[in-house]
């Protein structure tokens, strides 16, 4: 009897398809990708409000062109999932304990959403959008 | 086996990843609207520059910009890795260079206004 | 009876075989076997190795989802062979040995990682503070329990190994179940090991290796939820960075 294990290996680049479930998990890496980039695009905001009336006029007129608005509407979509996925298990990382028992999952992820739309509402209605 | 000193990104990743979720979609739809013509009254030359001019406006936009730089700047290094780069080295001091150059110039610009 | 709990099908299975001795690499055999519509796939096992094929070697004991010995592929799923249902799969069902684990012979794996790692973790009560016999036994309340309880149900099974991406790519990974055993014995109140436990876990092979992928939890047949633990121990870890440093700052 000899051994002879056969190692089945894995490929580091295409490893994701092999189940829905790591498909889903690297939409929510990608989410990165789309944030990591808008980030960009608010502090060159910022860069321009530093430079001035007429620079931050350039900006916003940036901002109207196509191709913006296709990765405007993108990135919102992304930045979702991004935030489904996060509220979704947040609760795992900071379990709390309440006397005997854990407060349920769903409701630590409850009060994330319900703190998000307050905010989001807040901020909408500070920015003067209604 | 050393302790590793992935604490001091993962700190700002827990603490971005948090204000990203709760805050980033709701930006992002702001300059949609500015992008589809609708320029909310906050993001007007006169409304943001009286905001970023004040210690608590300045405060807001270095806390967003800061997190949300170094939290991206570390999955963008994971999401390198998960399609199979493998230089995570190379990697991870690009993405955080960028994510201090970022944080550097924020500061900058926003002394400025 | 009534209805068809008792009704035999047959149930066509493909499974990887791998000889070391004659074969260059596993492939997949074909076999159709009389099931029992309440059978488990393991059922199907047993009665394709005494009425088919003798020579069939896959791993299991208890039949009853405790020792987790009965862990493979089915459907390309990490699962317990022994609870996996026969009725909860209508067409052709593929076995295969667990993912990420080197292939010994046709379903059974190379354990040897997991075990070193386990080891390494040291998965026991650490005494926090010697006691002798008189001083009686560690008393603990239901509330100290339940910190712990959940992940004191692991049975080693390694299907959160399977499930998880992170292992499979990089193999010096710690991994959930040894990781969420060692957050086990941390969250116990009769328990002073944390430090020596850190010197494993907190370290870049070690807990650090995790992008929370969340596979493992899916998987688990004993709803222990590693990825809970194991974000429970970055927290944890993170705190403790920023203090050791800090508090090095301050005092210096
Ligand atoms: S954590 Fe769950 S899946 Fe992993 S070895 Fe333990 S029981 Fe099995
Ligand atoms: S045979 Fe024991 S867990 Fe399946």
């Amino acid at each position: 009897m000899s051994r002879r294990p056969y190692v089945r290996e894995v490929s580091p680049t295409s490893w994701y398809f092999r189940m829905p479930r790591y498909m889903r998990y690297m939409a929510r890496e990608v989410t990165s990708v789309f944030i990591g980039i808008y980030t960009v695009i608010l502090l060159v905001g910022l860069a321009r409000l530093s430079d001035g009336d007429l620079a931050y006029q350039g900006y916003l007129a940036a901002l109207r062109q196509p191709s913006s608005i296709v990765f405007h509407v993108l990135a919102l979509a992304f930045s979702l999932y991004n935030s489904f996925t996060w509220f979704n298990v947040a609760p795992k990382a900071l379990p709390i304990q309440i006397g005997e028992e854990f407060m349920p999952d769903s409701v630590v992820a409850g009060g994330h959403y319900v703190v998000w739309v307050a905010l989001s509402l807040f901020i909408l209605f500070w920015a003067g959008v209604f | 086996m050393a302790k590793s000193n992935k604490p001091i990104i993962w700190g700002t990743f827990a603490a971005g990843g948090e204000l990203v979720s709760l805050v980033t979609p709701v930006l992002i739809l702001l300059t949609l609207l500015a992008a589809t013509g609708h320029v909310p009254d906050a993001l007007s030359y006169a409304k943001l520059h009286a905001f970023a001019a004040g210690w608590f406006g300045k405060l807001v936009i270095f806390v967003i910009l800061f997190l949300s730089l170094w939290s991206q700047a570390h999955r963008l290094r994971i999401t390198c890795f998960d399609f199979g780069m493998r230089a995570d080295g190379v990697v991870a001091v690009v993405f955080y260079l960028i994510a201090t150059v970022g944080s550097l110039a924020s500061l900058m610009y926003l002394a400025r206004i | 009876m009534s209805d068809n709990r008792m009704e035999v099908r047959q149930v066509e299975l493909e499974v990887l075989r791998y000889n070391p001795e004659t074969d260059q690499e596993p492939k997949l055999q074909k076999f159709t076997v009389p099931c029992v519509n309440e059978w488990c796939v393991l059922d199907a096992l047993n009665y394709l190795k005494d009425n088919l094929d003798p020579t069939l070697a896959y791993r299991w004991s208890c039949h009853m989802q405790v020792c987790g010995s009965c862990g493979m592929m089915i459907n390309g799923e990490p699962k317990l062979a022994c609870k996996a249902m026969l009725r909860d799969y209508p067409g052709t069902i593929r076995i295969e040995p667990l993912a990420h684990f080197p292939v010994e012979r046709d379903l059974v794996t190379v354990a040897d990682d997991f075990m070193a790692k386990l080891k390494r973790v040291k998965p026991y009560l650490i005494p926090g503070q010697p006691r002798t016999l008189e001083d009686g036994e560690y008393k603990q309340s239901p509330e100290q329990l339940k910190r712990y309880r959940q992940y004191a149900m692991c049975i080693n099974c390694m299907l959160c190994y399977a499930a998880c991406p992170e292992y499979g790519l990089q193999p010096k990974f710690i991994g959930p179940a040894a990781i969420a055993l060692a957050h086990r014995y941390n969250q116990d109140s009769r328990d002073g090991g944390r430090d020596e436990r850190q010197e494993e876990i907190a370290t870049n092979e070690g807990v650090w290796e995790c992008t929370f992928v969340g596979a493992c939890s899916e998987v688990c047949p004993k709803h222990v939820d590693p990825a809970a633990a194991l974000q429970q121990v970055k927290v944890a870890s993170t705190v403790d960075w920023y203090l050791e440093h800090f508090m090095s700052w301050v005092k210096k």
